[in-house]
């Protein structure tokens, strides 16, 4: 071992065993005085004279002491022990302080520690792929808002990755991929419907994925009418196979089929959590890249790897080239805009500004912290001044002093972000298990080295902000006075009054715009509840009843579905039944829709999404029937071909004209449009309809999925065993775990705004809190060191409604700064989050006069209570008590 | 510090250890003794600082202490020097010997006439 590094062990030892080495060289110092006398002595000194020349000699015994002690160990940190037991001791003594404090800034680190995973989950830490930052989105349009829009033909996608130049490789997955696609049947277990995601052949290489058992899908099964095999999720393989470790090779019947399980994937792999979030994906299947499923229209959502060197806009550039020319090659193909953006973007950032938003507030809440405590350490620092000027006296520096009170901040700070870290772990253990919050990546946000990393440079950093007025308030205080000066005095507090009266506006302030921020927020919420979303949640729920494979002909489906929905309405609480492909706020296709005879340029050639419904689904679902008729049950194959639109696409196609009776060309047959109907917010709850038409579900095939849905009074635990009743005849193996309720899906399409709003709201209560506490504590200081000044007034006639009165006025002004100040910063800031608002301006009076009343009140009550006792005060023994 | 009593600092641990090696087990009164005894009163300002450097030196290893009893009867630590200690020692006044002649004959030639 190293000498030096030896000699600094042995220092750092020597720390932790003071007591012992101190007595050890006491013993040794006193046998070498003994020595040195003896032989003074012997030359013929007297007793007395040849001890004293041997403390000569020796130098004195406390400067070899000290020599020994600075030389054996290390002399800072010494100090700093000695600093860190002295608080532990004052701290202590102060324990209601002490416990207030920690409490505070345990909340305040919890919550930004809790931010801070987040924020770290989705805007900082890469994405769980391998080479995560060259992954980039490629969309078919710009600003897609449908499905359709985001997607690409399958013709377009070989193509672009064959003549590309910015992309290593692109692969990609079926973007329409429903809820419960798959029917697990033939285990002993319940029947149960699955997600599963189509996937090109080399999706999981492409990603770096490799399987946690098996293989991946070969290119033999990505063939059109391949064999049909599937990968496994961690999650199925765990929860419904017990992770049985021999799964691969064996045969799962899913849609009455075999399929054969070649793989399963390892738990590392979250698609759900980054691809569609609050859902569950629970197997993949080759997708096969066909002439076949390119005429399946838009269907691809593709990610590509830059090369290196390409960047986002030489790779814009180029597939903007390629677009226009593979366009321009294959006119019978879809459109094409081809748009490239970095995967991390497209994942996470649409929450990019609230997360900052979020950011933000909790540095707000921290400051404010940071301001409380520094105001209670001044109140401290106040009532300790005599112990400080002794410390002073007995010889402690001005720099010893100042490093003693930072020594307090710092230690409250840490034992504080000790308490947050217990908060933080917490909080982030209950974001990870919000499922129904349609966030990405949250179920992955968690404590680790970077959070820790960070909560201890925060408590470090509040430590000192908050430490740092009330330190260099002490080498003001001077010795003389203050050990001169006996209670009566309240003359010292005059040069932090205002120190604390600042640090009070400045937190109502900073209150004041998290307040206000909270309150536009909350107030667009509830704007976006109160949404007239074209259909009624309440009452209506969705099952998938997808026709099994015995029903093979359209004629035996539309039978099917006849019986289905009888079956349904003859349920007692019923009210109405209905059927559709594409339940609201969930997955969305579009479709180019004219009318008759109208002419287009291909780029303006009209869309609209489009809805496969059965008879009762307007009426299930709660939205308007505006003209014309419903569809019925002889709306089928053998009668005339029919369309119901919504008034958007009616008012778009037909502007002033009757469109009841008008052709309309939607897919293949022409259609007679026979309704219209009210428009539905189905893309996202803010977002208005768009173009929409209804197409009855016995006149087409073209559909991917089919859920029932029902408007009844029934709880879920009725309702499910009654539709399974139903279901006996006509689907024995009916899965009812997807039944889902329409306000459950609305609520989840509201998730990532309510938990903004939920943790911005907390955060603002907090600060409300910590202000009014900081406006409490100063002015019940002023009342507490005034209190003679207000005995002598009450004594001389003084009534106890003027001194309340006054001592009202003296909070309220200070109040009124604060929200002064903070009103004017929230005029300014609030324009920052105004895209996070919804039907309220960033300026909305409303909100500003509310906020305005709630913090005076606040204000007001916090000054009233010191104001009260100050008006109970008895002349008499205030008088009495100097 | 200033850099002569750092050098003296130094040199004061040099000579305990030879001390040590010469003399076998000491405690620090007698160590004290024999360099006053050799290089005069200049090197200890006082006996106290023999103390820093007997702990400088089992930090970092070169020598060791025991409790034992004094020729005249008194309970006392005594120092031994480690083998670790002699082998630094070795190469220490090896070191210094190099250097002094040097050094000598640096002063020795700043005396002769120029040419």
């Amino acid at each position: 071992m190293n000498d030096s590094l030896r000699a600094f062990l042995s220092r750092l030892r020597a720390l932790f065993s003071k007591a012992s080495l101190d007595r050890d060289f006491d013993d040794e110092l006193a046998a070498h005085i003994e020595l040195l006398t003896d032989e003074n002595i012997r030359s013929g000194m007297p007793p007395d004279e040849a001890r004293r020349a041997a403390l000569v000699k020796l130098g004195g015994v406390e400067p070899a002491r000290e020599l020994h002690r600075d030389t054996r160990s290390l002399p800072f940190l010494d100090s700093l022990l000695q600093d860190l037991r002295y608080t532990f001791r004052t701290l202590r003594r102060d324990l209601g302080f002490t416990t207030f404090a920690i409490l505070i800034v345990g909340l305040g680190i919890g919550a930004s520690a809790t931010v801070f995973s987040v924020v770290n989950t989705l805007l900082i830490r890469p994405l769980p792929f391998r080479d995560p930052t060259s992954l980039v989105w490629v969309a078919n349009s710009p600003d897609a808002l449908g499905l359709s829009d985001q997607s690409m033909q399958v013709g377009h996608f070989l193509d672009l990755r064959e003549q590309n130049k910015s992309f290593s490789d692109m692969a990609a997955f079926f973007a329409f991929y429903g809820v419960g696609d798959n029917k697990l049947t033939g285990t002993d277990a319940e029947p149960e419907r699955l997600t599963s995601v189509p996937v090109s052949q080399n999706f999981f290489s492409f990603l770096g994925v490799k399987p946690q058992l098996g293989r991946l899908f070969t290119a033999d099964e990505c063939k059109w009418n391949g064999p049909r095999v599937v990968l496994l999720s961690y999650g199925l393989w765990q929860r419904r196979f017990a992770s049985d470790p021999n799964i691969v090779g064996k045969s799962l019947t899913l849609d009455d089929q075999p399929s054969t399980v070649v793989g399963v994937l390892p738990a590392s792999l979250d698609f759900a959590a980054i691809f569609a979030p609050g859902s569950r994906i629970d197997l993949f299947t080759p997708f096969p890249l066909t002439p076949e499923t390119n005429r399946w229209g838009n269907t691809l959502a593709v990610i590509g790897r830059f090369n290196p060197g390409a960047t986002v806009p030489t790779a814009q550039a180029e597939f903007t080239i390629l677009s226009k020319r593979i366009a321009h090659d294959h006119p019978e193909r879809n459109d094409l805009h081809a748009s490239v953006a970095p995967l991390s973007s497209h994942v996470s950032g649409r929450l990019r500004p609230a997360l900052i938003v979020l950011a933000c507030a909790v540095g707000v809440v921290m400051l404010i912290v940071c301001a409380n405590l520094s105001n209670l350490l001044l109140a401290r620092s106040a009532s300790r001044q005599k112990e400080i000027a002794i410390r002073a006296a007995l010889g402690a520096g001005k720099a010893r002093l100042i490093r003693q009170m930072l020594t307090e901040s710092v230690t409250l700070s840490c034992c504080g972000a000790i308490l947050g870290l217990f908060f933080a772990f917490l909080g982030t253990r209950i974001l990870a298990h919000l499922t129904s919050v349609s966030i990405p990546l949250l179920s992955d946000v968690r404590m680790d080295f970077s959070v820790v990393g960070f909560t201890a440079l925060i408590a470090i950093l509040t430590g000192i902000l908050f430490g740092l007025f009330p330190a260099f308030q002490v080498p003001g205080i001077t010795l003389h006075d203050t050990l001169k000066d006996s209670n009566r005095g309240s003359s010292q507090g005059h040069g932090h009054a205002w120190i604390r009266s600042a640090l009070v506006v400045s937190e109502v302030a900073l209150a004041c715009v998290l307040v206000v921020g909270a309150g536009l927020l909350i107030r667009s919420f509830l704007r976006v509840l109160d949404l007239d979303l074209g259909f009624h949640p309440e009452r209506a729920a969705a099952l998938r009843i997808d026709p099994d494979s015995s029903y093979d002909t359209q004629q035996k489906r539309n039978a099917y579905f006849t019986q289905a929905l009888h079956s349904a309405l003859e349920i007692p609480g019923i009210e109405a039944a209905g059927l559709t492909d594409a339940v609201p706020l969930g997955h969305n296709r579009s479709w180019g829709v004219r009318g008759k005879g109208q002419v287009y340029k291909r780029d303006e050639y009209p869309d609209g999404y489009v809805r496969i419904i059965s008879d009762g689904y307007f009426k299930a679902m709660g939205v308007p029937l505006r003209a014309g008729r419903d569809f019925n049950e002889r709306d089928d194959l053998n009668s005339q071909k029919v369309i119901i639109l919504n008034e958007t696409l009616a008012r778009f196609l037909f502007p002033g004209q009757d469109p009841i009776g008008q052709i309309v060309k939607a897919d293949d047959p022409e259609r007679t449009v026979v309704g219209v109907v009210g428009d539905v917010h189905h893309l996202a709850l803010e977002e208005k309809a768009g173009n929409e038409f209804y197409i009855p579900i016995r006149q087409t095939e073209d559909f991917g999925s089919v859920d029932l849905i029902v408007r009844t009074s029934l709880p879920n635990s009725q309702l499910v065993p009654r539709l399974r009743e139903a279901f006996k005849t006509i689907d024995p193996t009916l899965a009812t775990g997807t039944l889902r309720t329409m306000q459950q899906i609305v609520d989840k399409a509201a998730s990532p705004r309510r938990f903004v709003v939920l943790l911005l709201a907390g955060f603002a209560a907090f600060a409300l809190v910590l202000a009014s506490l900081g406006i409490y504590a100063v002015i019940s200081y002023s009342v507490s060191q005034r209190t003679q000044e207000i005995g002598i007034r009450m004594a001389l006639g003084a009534s106890a409604q003027k001194l309340q009165a006054s001592i009202l006025l003296q909070t309220l002004s200070l109040a009124a700064i604060g929200i002064l100040i903070g009103i004017a910063s929230s005029w300014a800031l609030a324009r920052a989050i105004s895209g996070l608002l919804f039907g309220v301006t960033a300026t909305d009076p409303t909100t500003f006069v509310g906020m305005l009343i709630l913090l005076t009140a606040v204000a007001a009550l916090a000054g009233y209570l010191p104001a009260r006792r100050a008006s109970r005060i008895d002349p008499m023994s205030a008088l009495r008590s100097s | 510090m200033s850099p002569q009593l750092d050098i003296l600092k130094g040199n004061l641990d040099l000579m305990v250890l030879q001390t040590l090696q010469v003399m076998g087990a000491l405690h620090g009164y007698a160590i004290a003794r024999r360099i006053e005894q050799i290089s005069g009163d200049a090197i200890l300002l006082n006996q106290g600082t023999i103390y820093a450097s007997l702990v400088r030196l089992q930090q970092r290893g070169l020598i060791r202490s025991e409790w034992g009893v004094s020729s005249n009867n008194r309970r006392a630590k005594f120092y031994s020097i480690t083998q670790h200690g002699s082998h630094r020692l070795a190469s220490s006044a090896q070191n210094w010997q190099q250097l002094s002649l040097v050094m000598a004959r640096f002063f020795a030639a700043q005396k002769e006439p120029q040419q």
